[in-house]
C-alpha cells in the first residue's frame, strides 16, 4: 500500500479532479442536474395538457365548476379555497425544510430535528388532501350523458344552476340488465360498474321535469357553457345520448373532455408520487439526524440534499396550480 | 457553499438581519401573491377578462405570478442566489430555453388542430 500513488500533482488544476467545479459539492450539482430533468419531464406533461386544452379550446370544462368542494362542508360551491390551503401547505412545509437546512449549517440538532418532522407532517397532509380530491374527483356530484360523439350533455335548472340527475330522474325498478361478471360465463370479460340510470331513464325524467335544460360542453362569447331551449334539450338526449356517466376515470369525465380527467390523474398523480418519495426521503433523513449521523461527520450537507429536491417538488406544485386550478 | 448568504431581496429594497428572517419574509411574500391568485380566480374581475395575446389578460396575471412565485423559491428556499453565477446559468438557462422551445411547439400545434376541426374538415375522430 505505500507504494499507492496518493498525489498525482495536479490538484488545484482545473482538470486535475479533487477540485469543486462551480463552488458546489458534487452531490449537490448532482441533485440540481436532476431537478432540471425532472422539471424537463413535468414541462412536457403540462405543455401536453396545454396543446390537448388549445385542441379543444372551446369545450374544456372551467376548474372553477370542477373543484368546488372542501371537506367536512358538503353541498356548498367553495372553488379554489381548499386547494389555496394545499398550496399553502406545501409552501409551509418548504419553510420548514429550509429553516433545517438553516440550523444544520449551523450544527443545531435538536432544530433540525424537530423542522425536519414539522415537513415531513406537511408532506402528509398535502398527500392525503391529494386523496381526498382524487376521491372527490372519482366520485363526481352532478352526473351527466355521454352522446354518440363522445361529448358531455350536463343538465341545469331554468336559473342556470346545476341540477343533478338524482334529483329528476327516477330509476326503473325492473331492470334486467344485469352486470357482467367473469364467474358468469365469459371469463375473459368483464365490465365496469354500471351507472344507476339507464338513458331512457333520464329522457323520461328530462321529459317530465319542465325546468330542466340541457347544458352542452361549448363555450360561448361570455365564458360560459351553451344552455340549450327545452325542445332541443330532449332532442339532444334522445338523438345523441348512449351512456349516463357519473364521476370521472380514465375513460369518461361527466365535467367534460375525458382528457380533462387523463391529464388530471396523471400529472397530479406524479406529483403526488414525488411528493411521497420526498416524504420518504426526508424520513430516511430525519432517523440519521435522530441518530446522530450528520452530527459526527460535522456536516448536515444531506439535510440540504434533500431540501433542494423537497423545493422542487413546491416549485412544480406552483406551477401545477397555476395551470390546472386557475388559468 | 452556502455558509454566507445575501440577506436582501427585492434587489436591495428589503434587507433582513438573518438567514432565519429572510425565510420567513418570503413566505410572507409567497402568501400574499398566491392569496392574489386565489382572490382574482374567484372573483374574475370584468377589467382582466380582455384578450391580450391570444390569452385572457387574467391568465397572464396568473402565469407571471407563478413565475415570481417560482423564482423567490428557486432563489432563496433552494439558496440558488449564493450559487456561482456558472452553476447558476447552467441551471436556469438550460431549463428555460428548453420549456420555452416546448410550449411554443406544442401550443402552436393544439391551435393548429383547433381550427381543422372549426373549419369543419373533420367532425370528430380522436
Amino acid at each position: 500500500m505505500s507504494t499507492t500513488v496518493v498525489s498525482t500533482g495536479t490538484e488545484g488544476k482545473t482538470w486535475g479532479g479533487g477540485n469543486k467545479p462551480l463552488e458546489a459539492s458534487y452531490g449537490k450539482m448532482m441533485m440540481w442536474f436532476f431537478i432540471v430533468s425532472d422539471a424537463l419531464t413535468f414541462s412536457g406533461f403540462l405543455a401536453a395538457y396545454g396543446f390537448s386544452r388549445f385542441k379543444f379550446i372551446d369545450a374544456w370544462p372551467i376548474a372553477d365548476e370542477v373543484f368546488t368542494h372542501v371537506p367536512f362542508l358538503h353541498g356548498q360551491e367553495l372553488p379554489m379555497i381548499y386547494v389555496a390551503f394545499m398550496t399553502f401547505v406545501l409552501i409551509m412545509s418548504s419553510v420548514t425544510m429550509v429553516l433545517a437546512v438553516d440550523a444544520g449549517h449551523h450544527l443545531n440538532k435538536a432544530k433540525v430535528t424537530l423542522y425536519m418532522f414539522l415537513t415531513i407532517i406537511g408532506g402528509l397532509i398535502f398527500v392525503g388532501s391529494q386523496a381526498w380530491e382524487w376521491a372527490t374527483f372519482i366520485q363526481g356530484d352532478y352526473g351527466a350523458v355521454q352522446t354518440k360523439g363522445g361529448n358531455i350533455l350536463q343538465f341545469v335548472d331554468a336559473e342556470g344552476h346545476r341540477v343533478a340527475l338524482r334529483d329528476f330522474v327516477v330509476a326503473d325498478g325492473h331492470k334486467d340488465r344485469v352486470q357482467h361478471e367473469r364467474k358468469e360465463g365469459l371469463w375473459f370479460v368483464s365490465e365496469g360498474t354500471l351507472p344507476a340510470y339507464t338513458v331512457e331513464e333520464v329522457l323520461k325524467g328530462l321529459k317530465s321535469h319542465e325546468n330542466v335544460l340541457v347544458r352542452t360542453q361549448i363555450i360561448n362569447e361570455a365564458g360560459e357553457k351553451t344552455v340549450l331551449s327545452r325542445a332541443e334539450s330532449i332532442k339532444q338526449i334522445e338523438k345523441n345520448g348512449k351512456l349516463v356517466v357519473e364521476g370521472a376515470n380514465l375513460h369518461v369525465n361527466e365535467y367534460g373532455s375525458p382528457l380533462f380527467a387523463d391529464f388530471f390523474f396523471f400529472i397530479t398523480g406524479f406529483h403526488g408520487f414525488h411528493v411521497f418519495s420526498g416524504v420518504v426521503i426526508n424520513i430516511i433523513i430525519f432517523f440519521n439526524v435522530v441518530l446522530g449521523t450528520y452530527e459526527r461527520r460535522k456536516n448536515y450537507e444531506m439535510v440540504e440534499k434533500v431540501g433542494l429536491y423537497w423545493h422542487f417538488v413546491d416549485l412544480v406544485w406552483v406551477f401545477v396550480f397555476t395551470f390546472f386550478y386557475l388559468v | 457553499m452556502a455558509h454566507e448568504h445575501k440577506l436582501e431581496i427585492f434587489r436591495g429594497l428589503w434587507k433582513f438581519k438573518s438567514n432565519t428572517q429572510k425565510i420567513w419574509g418570503v413566505l410572507i411574500f409567497l402568501t400574499f401573491v398566491t392569496a392574489i391568485e386565489v382572490v382574482l380566480g374567484i372573483y374574475k374581475p370584468e377589467a382582466f377578462m380582455t384578450v391580450v395575446l391570444g390569452m385572457k389578460l387574467l391568465n397572464w396575471v396568473f402565469i407571471i405570478l407563478t413565475i415570481v412565485k417560482a423564482y423567490y423559491i428557486t432563489w432563496d428556499f433552494m439558496h440558488m442566489r449564493d450559487e456561482t453565477k456558472g452553476l447558476r446559468r447552467a441551471v436556469v438557462w438550460t431549463a428555460i430555453f428548453l420549456i420555452l422551445y416546448l410550449i411554443f411547439i406544442l401550443l402552436q400545434e393544439g391551435g393548429y388542430v383547433f381550427r381543422v376541426y372549426e373549419n369543419g374538415y373533420i367532425k370528430r375522430d380522436f
